[in-house]
């Protein structure tokens, strides 16, 4: 009994870090309205930049979380102004294959800058912080990164729900036309939402590098591929869903892992996936989309 | 203070607006009537930037619309109720109604034109926290109007307004325009429903197929047989 307490609190923990990468995706996706496949690699981007300055040039943690949130946010507005603002009105295809094309682009700049192998990772979270609760040893990385994910939630609702920037966020979400009438500048808050969301890739791919502590390449490919099908799960455009989503996904595989098999773990995934679709197209939370002008 | 001159919108190859020129002077009741696909909302959307005409240029206040980004609209005093009112549908109706006044920092003058939507929307004060989407669609009309009528502008544009609605909620809702009009807002009306649009209008303008076939008092458009035979079904 005690171990599945612990695969659960772990998959909670892992759940927190796809929940933060897929609040990127729903985002980008509810107020945009396209698909960043390049999200995971912002994440890859933001665990570099950590590894540098953090493990590489022995600079305090504080200053290396300050600095790969700043170029996340930086690469995040960036990306979005070069590669995909100037698609506006093109079609879903060419902006999907534009997202991919940046996902290589980074991975290969990483690859030519830091070289393929990975280097590992110091974790931010000094060892001191691990706690034992009954017989169940829970990590430090673990208690930061559902703590950090509570309050970075919590922060976020307040935000998009009480702020006028939140409430612009959700005018665009839902009718851009009419937004524009009321006076709210589209192009800014799209770039906030990149902004928002390449932030919170910073500080998730910190905590997961932090749990398995290495940083390579391909780092974010495989995560930001789970938090694309949490934000899916829980319904692409709901803050909440991708909160959920991520949560039951990590709970999921961890469990899968522990009690049925590690090789099938992502397969067990992607088929809760499926039945979830099926069952319920537009994800746990999701609601009908209507196009306007 | 609204000149639309000579302008030409097309839709890829589809010229929707071919040539109009109109104008509004302020404290008119200006109509714009005609059929279904005649161009009125074309016309609306080009005055507030949201489509861009190829050739011609909107004035307001001298500022030439066309050159000015549409966000930018309602700061200068122009608010458009677009058609199928387009409130947002997942915010509360006080969140709507704040973000038709997004446009002003001033907060005490946000709760002043509060009062005054509240004052000709009893209804909307009586549900201002229920989401706007489990409105009935006269409430949402009302809605649409409440949130443009929030940024306080000097003219307002509506694009039928009475679309869809019973005949008791489109006398309610011409009556408010009227009220609109006589508090000093200028207002441009898109309708199909000549018969009401013209009975409240000053002036109006008849469009056909992207051209403005007749214009001039509504009272006497209001009596041209060729009206009447067209649009007011006599
Ligand atoms: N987004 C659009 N794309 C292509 N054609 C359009 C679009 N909107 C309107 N049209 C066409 O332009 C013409 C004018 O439409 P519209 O301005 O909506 O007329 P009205 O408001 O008078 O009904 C119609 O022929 C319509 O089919
Ligand atoms: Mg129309």
């Amino acid at each position: 009994m005690s171990s599945f307490f612990s695969y659960l609190i772990s998959g909670i923990s892992l759940g927190s870090i796809y929940a933060l990468i897929a609040l990127g995706y729903t985002m980008v996706y509810g107020i945009a309205k396209m698909l960043n496949f390049a999200h995971g690699d912002v994440i890859m981007i933001g665990g570099y930049i950590a590894w540098l300055v953090f493990s590489s040039l022995g600079l305090p943690v504080w200053l290396a979380i300050i600095c790969a949130v700043i170029v996340c946010v930086i690469l995040g507005v960036v990306i979005e102004k070069i590669a995909y603002k100037p698609l506006r009105t093109a079609t879903p295809l060419a902006v999907l294959i534009t997202a991919i094309g940046v996902s290589y682009l980074l991975q290969n700049t990483a690859l030519l800058t830091f070289g393929p192998a990975s280097k590992t990772f110091t974790s931010v979270v000094p060892d001191s912080l691990g706690i034992s609760i009954g017989g169940i040893d829970i990590t430090g990385e673990t208690i930061v990164t559902i703590v950090v994910t509570v309050l970075i939630m919590v922060g976020l609702t307040l935000f998009v729900n009480y702020t006028k920037s939140g409430k612009a966020m959700r005018a665009v979400s839902e009718d851009r036309g009419a937004a524009q009438l009321m006076g709210i500048n589209v192009n800014r808050t799209i770039s906030l939402t990149f902004a928002i969301g390449s932030a919170l890739a910073a500080v998730a791919g910190i905590l997961l590098c932090s749990t398995y502590p290495q940083i390579g390449p391909y780092t974010g490919a495989m995560p930001g591929i789970k938090a694309f099908t949490a934000a899916v799960f829980g319904g692409i455009g709901s803050i909440p869903g991708a909160m959920i989503g991520g949560i039951v996904l990590g709970i999921i595989e961890n469990l899968s892992k522990a009690y049925i098999s590690s090789q099938l773990s992502d397969a067990i995934v992607f088929a809760v996936l499926i039945v979830v679709l099926l069952v319920k197209p537009t994800g746990l939370l999701g609601k009908k989309i209507n196009e306007k002008v | 203070m609204l000149k639309v001159d000579n302008i030409q919108v097309y839709y890829g190859m589809i010229n929707a607006i071919k040539g109009v020129s109109f104008e509004v002077n302020e404290g008119e009741v200006i109509a714009l009537i005609g059929a279904n696909g005649a161009g009125k909302t074309t016309i609306l959307h080009t005055i507030t930037g949201l489509v861009a005409p190829k050739s011609g240029h909107v004035y307001f206040e001298d500022k030439d619309l066309t050159k000015i980004p549409p966000h930018k609209i309602v700061y200068l005093g122009m608010a458009h109720v677009p058609e199928g009112r387009r409130v947002f549908q997942q915010l509360t109706v006080l969140e709507n109604l704040k973000l038709g006044a997004f446009s002003i920092k001033d907060n005490a003058k946000i709760e002043e034109n509060l009062k005054y939507v509240y004052a000709h929307f009893p209804r909307l004060e009586e549900r201002k926290n229920q989401v706007a989407g489990t409105l009935s669609g006269g409430e949402q009309q009302m809605l649409a109007m409440g949130r443009a009528l929030m940024s306080n502008p000097k003219i307002i544009l509506m694009d039928e307004p009475s679309m869809g609605l019973s005949p008791l909620l489109v006398n309610e809702i011409f009556k408010i325009i009227g009220e609109v009009s006589k508090d000093g807002t200028t207002v441009l009306l898109v309708e199909q429903n000549a018969k009401k649009a013209l009975s409240i209008a000053d002036r109006a303008y008849v469009l056909e197929t992207g051209n403005i076939v007749m214009e001039g008092k509504a009272s006497e458009l209001l009596n041209d047989p060729r009206i009447k035979a067209a649009y007011l079904g006599e």
